[in-house]
């Protein structure tokens, strides 16, 4: 399953831009999006992939987000 | 149907004195309880027991240090499968070791603020994702006039109080957009286990400065509590309320 794309429907969902635009480099302060509402879009991404990931880091960009759910997807 | 029935209520240090009161209200008030207190098990049972029979509510204790971050994550994880996510948080328990600062130890000090103030960023902590899921909540946060005013021989009281006063405030700036409630309760001198054990003459001279002239009840900030637990309050955030019968006004 691709994460990337995962989080980027639901960056779309919550910037109401086009999911193309978004790169792993777009930082979340780039949309206007804070750390609690990046939190929110996490357990969103929690529900759809039925597990828990409890965001402990301070992520910036789109890329960072992923590979820590990608690492603790891997735990 | 009672304001807070469906609701589930949190309260620390609810085995006895203000907590117990504030957790009896919001179970009058149809809350369904659950009572983290350090005392012996048999009391705190005894305590459910007794909020449960009379109000005919859901009322659980568990013995629990809030000062121990893991022990508060796994205990409210327990409960949250048990009763559903916690509605209400009230963070209570609190403790005194009153010294004038140069006869205070560093063990006074630290185990003041572990139990009063760290003891919040646990229980907030715990149940925060929960509050941002249901995009709703309530925390009420026990402060004290101590920690509005400040107070000789209480360097390590005050100071954890008055943290509470700005932990509240900055919860409440957090999560205003979320739906979440976050204020906190100044009480006064109150008749509770903690004034009864002060030495007499400070609690004279601290009557001596209540203008109205006598100490307040349990119930009281338990009424305060209440209305900031309730829809009724559902434009106030990161207000302190002080129930002190205007000693800090």
């Amino acid at each position: 399953m691709d994460i990337f794309e995962k989080l980027t429907e639901v960056l779309a969902d919550h910037t109401g831009r086009d999911a193309s635009e978004f790169t792993r480099d777009t930082t979340f302060e780039s949309l206007g999006i804070d750390s609690l509402e990046t939190v929110e879009m996490v357990m969103e991404l929690e529900e759809e992939l039925d597990t828990e990931l409890e965001l402990d880091e301070k992520v910036s960009t789109v890329g960072e987000l992923v590979a820590f759910i990608e690492r603790k997807l891997g735990e | 149907m009672a304001e807070l029935t469906g609701k589930v209520a949190l309260v620390t240090g609810a085995a006895r004195g203000i907590g117990y009161a504030i957790a009896a209200k919001l179970a009058e008030n149809g809350a369904d309880v659950v009572l983290f207190d350090l005392c012996p098990e048999e009391a705190g049972e005894a305590a459910a027991a007794e909020i449960a029979n009379t109000y005919s509510v859901k009322a659980l204790f568990r013995r629990c240090d809030v000062s121990n971050f893991d022990t508060v994550q796994e205990t409210v994880k327990e409960i949250t499968k048990e009763l559903g996510g916690v509605d209400i948080l009230v963070n209570n328990a609190g403790i005194t070791r009153d010294k004038v600062l140069l006869a205070m130890s560093e063990q006074d000090w630290d185990m003041v603020l572990d139990i009063n103030l760290k003891s919040m960023f646990n229980t907030i902590k715990a149940c925060y994702r929960n509050f941002m899921k249901k995009k709703a909540g309530k925390i009420i946060n026990i402060s004290s006039v101590s920690g509005l005013m400040g107070n000789a021989a209480q360097a390590n009281y005050s100071a954890s109080k008055g943290g509470v006063v700005a932990l509240t405030k900055t919860v409440a700036r957090e999560l205003a957009t979320r739906g979440v409630n976050c204020n906190a309760v100044a009480p006064g001198a109150i008749e509770t286990p903690m004034t009864a054990s002060m030495d007499q003459g400070a609690l004279q001279a601290l009557l001596a400065t209540v203008p109205m002239g006598h100490m307040g009840k349990p119930e009281d900030i338990a009424e305060c509590v209440a209305f900031l637990a309730s829809d009724r309050a559902k434009y106030i955030t990161g207000e302190v309320i002080r129930v002190d019968g205007g000693i800090a006004m």
